[in-house]
């Protein structure tokens, strides 16, 4: 559905300094139809440019963006426009018109496109049906809450029935419970109307709840992409590490415990078993649980624990785990990370 | 005039009301043409700004100097050295009809600065977001921008009105008549302390009236 072929992208130099500031580096990715892809950064990576090229808010330096069949850069400004009904987005600070009333401002999309007011009118009521708001139709944006400002920008972006919407740090303004309760309603929609979602946060927490991908951004460049479960669970790049660790706390190691250091991960159902018991009685290791983490990433619940093994068959203790289903990573050589 | 016994005796009643009218025209009047060529003015002021959808340094610097020029000059010497142009383009450089053009010259750009101000005032997301929604650039301004920036430019056209009726009392020395033009002939050059006072009084008082409704129009159309 979206495509970016080593799209780069600088700005211009300000007044003052010598060279322009790259925000992109030949950044490649591909985002498939019905997924929900997150892009994970810290401010300053990136994230806000990578999503404004896909709906033309920004325009490439060099590279392509593919969206819907449709090379951005060389749609013409009917093209554009088309192809932004085409694709929702919505603003971490909500962007509503404060002169304008919920329904009005749910409106405003479709008034743009020309529709006929009998339509623009049902089509409001439904959208508001949808992001639960009916009752708030004649308020202000002044007199909502934060997360019912955000279902009236949700509402508003699904307007003209895009195949594709665009979170730009969606929930980055709003409390922990109002968070869950807008990633649910995106969760619902990608669900149900098989919208491919793209959303970008600095916030793992958020894409372990809603995401099936996910790449990490560095400076302008992709550092890891993957399924959200093996980023999250088998970090590869230090910034995807620095993200797990922020959502989940310091996986702790204990300097100076004997032993092997060994971290298991569990995964789906094994997560419920009583594994560790079992395989400590038959292999009669001892273990010290030093740090652990137990979590779900959208629908899946896992585990992440490590342990110290004494005594006992160990290496026969591993072969019992990764028998029962359990992923063991030998951490003994690397005990800082 | 003799001390103790001062009253209104100099006071044609007739003669204010009739000034009075003329202000009221000459405001009015001026203050129509102000907002007809101040608000596109503004506009393009701030779109051919720097960072915005018509970025022009050309355009931008160009008007921002016509601007500045008749906003630098004073107003009393704009009336005279108007009067060639006012009477080439209303036939007589007297009367109401002649104080309008230079007060439009006076006012329109001092109230199209404040409509770039009023407009600089909003949230550039919002503008983002409507373009985002494929707008075309005239649906954003004229759906998105000045629609946020309403109470700002009624606030913007208040303190406008309120500059054009002090203008209106210096436009008396190009014999426009008015209320400023009785205040000088008569309460000034005649020493008619009383009609000074029911001319000033009276200006005052519409002062306070376009500010009051000023107020209550931005509280009504505001809702942030």
């Amino acid at each position: 559905m979206i495509a970016f072929e080593a799209v780069s992208k600088t700005y211009p130099a300000q007044d003052g300094r010598a060279s322009g500031h790259a925000a992109l580096r030949e950044v490649s990715l591909s985002v498939a139809a019905g997924e929900v892809f997150g892009v994970i950064g810290a401010s300053g990576a990136g994230k806000s440019t990578l999503i404004r090229l896909i709906n033309g808010l920004e325009t490439p330096s060099g590279g392509r963006v593919v969206v819907d069949g449709d090379d951005v850069a060389a749609l013409g400004v009917e093209g554009l426009r088309a192809l932004r009904r085409r694709v929702g987005m919505i603003f971490q600070h909500f962007n509503l018109l404060s002169g304008k009333t919920v329904a009005q401002n749910v409106a405003f999309p479709l008034k743009l496109a020309g529709r006929p007011a009998a339509d623009v009118k049902a089509r409001t009521a439904e959208l508001l049906e949808r992001v639960g708001l009916t009752a708030h139709a004649d308020k202000y944006p002044a007199q909502l809450s934060g997360g019912q400002k955000q279902r009236v920008g949700i509402a508003r972006a699904l307007a003209t029935g895009p195949k594709v919407l665009l979170c730009d740090e969606a929930t980055s303004a709003l409390d922990p419970e109002t968070t869950e309760q807008i990633l649910d309603l995106i969760s619902g929609l990608n669900r149900e109307l098989g919208l491919t979602i793209v959303l970008i946060t600095h916030e793992m927490d958020v894409v372990r709840r809603v995401c099936d991908r996910v790449a990490v951004l560095e400076a302008g460049r992709v550092v890891e992409e993957g399924a959200v479960e093996d980023v999250f669970l088998h970090p590869a790049s230090d910034t995807a590490r620095r993200f797990v660790r922020e959502a989940d706390g310091e996986a702790a190691t204990a300097p100076g415990v004997g032993g092997r250091l060994v971290r298991l991960t569990f995964k789906g159902e094994a997560t419920y078993k009583p594994v560790l018991g079992e395989v400590a009685r038959t292999t009669g290791v001892d273990y010290s649980i030093l740090g652990g983490r137990i979590h779900r990433l959208r629908e899946t619940p896992y585990g992440q624990l490590t342990l110290a093994l004494t005594g006992g068959d160990v290496d026969a203790a591993i072969k019992s785990f990764e028998a029962s289903g359990v992923r063991v990573d030998d951490l003994t050589g690397e005990a800082a990370r | 005039m003799s001390a103790g016994t001062f009253d209104f005796s100099n006071v044609d009643w007739s003669e204010i009301g009739q000034a009075t009218l003329d202000t009221l025209a000459m405001l009015g009047g001026s203050m129509a043409l102000t907002i007809a060529l101040g608000l596109p003015l503004g506009v393009i002021l701030f779109l051919t700004g720097k960072g915005q959808m018509l970025e022009n340094r050309l355009a931008n610097s160009a008007l921002s100097l016509l601007v500045n020029v008749l906003r630098s000059v004073p107003f009393v010497i704009l009336l005279i050295v108007m009067i060639p142009l006012t009477v080439t383009l209303v036939g007589t450089s007297l009367g109401v009809a002649g104080a309008i053009p230079p007060l439009v010259a006076g006012a329109a750009p001092f109230f199209a600065r404040l409509v770039e101000t009023a407009l600089r005032e909003v949230d550039k997301g919002v503008v983002e977001a409507s373009f985002a929604m494929g707008a075309k650039r005239r649906q954003v301004v004229l759906g998105a921008l000045l629609p946020e920036a309403l109470p700002g430019l009624i606030a913007a056209a208040t303190v406008t009105a309120i500059a054009l009726v002090g203008y209106t009392a210096m436009a008396g020395v190009v014999g426009a008549g008015g209320l400023g033009d009785l205040a000088v002939r008569f309460g000034y050059q005649r020493f008619q302390t009383d009609v000074m006072i029911v001319t000033v009084v009276l200006m005052l008082l519409l002062v306070q009236a376009v500010q009051m409704v000023g107020d209550a129009v931005v509280r009504r159309v505001s809702h942030r």
